[in-house]
């Protein structure tokens, strides 16, 4: 059994812990906020764009409707984007969005679809290069940038449209986690190309009236259509911030009282000990006495 | 004049712009225009330069990337990737 020494020790260092994990509770509850407005003003932009979308989609059908709205007509090349985050110490986050990635490239896989990869974040690009190694066809990290922003989100929906006017892709599907509340992110998969118009964005009622278009409807849904596939990724990026920081707040709150729990018991133990000691020494001392 | 317009200017990161007004001039496409209460609906893409809104005598200017308008019964929305208010000089 340890001594009274090397218990002391450790709880010295269970205590340690304990501050650090509560501090980083706190630095995640501050950012939490700032992230979670961040998420909440982006929905504004991202709505109305899909309500424009709805609208034009409406208009336009057919063979003359834009790729990136109305996908390849195959489905055999699949591209998969998966955001995550850079970090760790947030309990399961990162982990739950690339399982749900993950069941649906396996399955995807298992009916003999083409997959590749593009890992957004530090822990889906170790985790997904590790899983599927060269389907991984591109990597990006979130720290590249100070803030998320629409600088980060732009190379990803650029490299998004490069591959499928390439033709490598027909299908491409965003996984991110969704924020519902601060103990509940939802792993989503979205359907970027072709698009879905969401059952949400409702068609603008015009009251019988017709919008003129400048220049023609064509060119303003190709216009249209990159720019809201940086604003889906952006938004995303939003979220899974947001989300972060709310897991990490709720993993580090445990942490912290799991800390405390064994700081508990641990001080029992020791204190037990010391007495037992104590105890022990007396005898001795009276067992002394009595022999004089 | 007939009621006010209901407009609101909205970037990725925020609503930078949202309320009534008496008019908004925008840099379209295919040439600059005004929109001002009860507009027949429109829809364009924006070139980079000033949005200007009239509220009252006060006038705002904003410094808009990468746009598109729209305009239609609950009023006119900008969507631009980027605006900035431009403090008068």
């Amino acid at each position: 059994m340890a001594s009274l020494k090397e218990m002391r020790n450790r709880i010295g260092s269970v205590k340690a812990t304990q501050k650090i994990t509560k501090a980083m509770q706190m630095v995640a509850a501050a950012k939490l906020k700032r992230a979670q407005d961040q998420a909440e003003s982006a929905r504004p932009y991202a709505r109305k764009m899909a309500s424009v979308i709805a609208n034009l989609a409406a208009g336009v059908s057919g063979a003359d409707a834009p790729k990136l709205l109305a996908g390849t007509g195959q489905d055999q090349r699949h591209l998969i984007v998966v955001a995550t985050a850079d970090k760790g110490l947030a309990g399961g986050f990162s982990t739950n969005v690339i399982r749900a990635a993950r069941e649906r490239i396996n399955s995807l896989i298992a009916s003999g679809k083409d997959v590749k990869i593009i890992a957004v974040g530090r822990k889906s690009r170790d985790q997904l290069t590790r899983l599927y190694g060269d389907k991984v066809v591109h990597t990006f990290e979130l720290s590249a940038q100070k803030t998320i922003g629409l600088p980060l989100a732009q190379p990803v929906a650029e490299m998004i449209a490069t591959a499928f006017e390439d033709g490598q892709a027909d299908v491409v599907t965003l996984f991110y986690s969704q924020f519902k509340s601060v103990i509940q992110q939802v792993p989503t998969g979205k359907q970027l190309i072709p698009a879905v118009v969401e059952g949400d964005a409702q068609p603008i009622d015009l009251n019988g009236a017709v919008y003129d278009y400048e220049p023609s409807e064509e060119e303003i849904l190709e216009t249209l259509l990159p720019r809201n596939l940086t604003t889906q990724i952006l938004a995303a990026l939003y979220e899974n911030q947001a989300g972060f920081f709310g897991s990490q707040m709720a993993a580090m709150d445990n942490a912290t009282r799991n800390a405390g729990d064994l700081i508990n018991a641990l001080t029992l133990q020791y204190n037990r000990k010391r007495q037992a000691q104590i105890t022990t020494e007396l005898i001795e001392i009276i067992a002394g006495a009595e022999a004089l | 004049m007939a009621g006010k317009l209901n407009f609101s200017l909205v970037s990725p990161e925020r609503e930078v712009f949202s309320g009534l007004v008496d008019q908004v001039d925008a840099p379209g496409v295919e040439g600059d225009f005004g929109v001002l209460p009860d507009h027949a609906p429109f829809m364009t893409a924006l070139r980079e330069g000033l949005v200007t809104v009239y509220v009252g005598a006060a006038r705002t200017q904003y410094d808009v990337k990468g746009g598109f308008a729209d305009v239609n019964g609950e009023g006119l929305t900008i969507l631009a990737e980027q605006a900035t208010e431009v403090v008068a000089a």
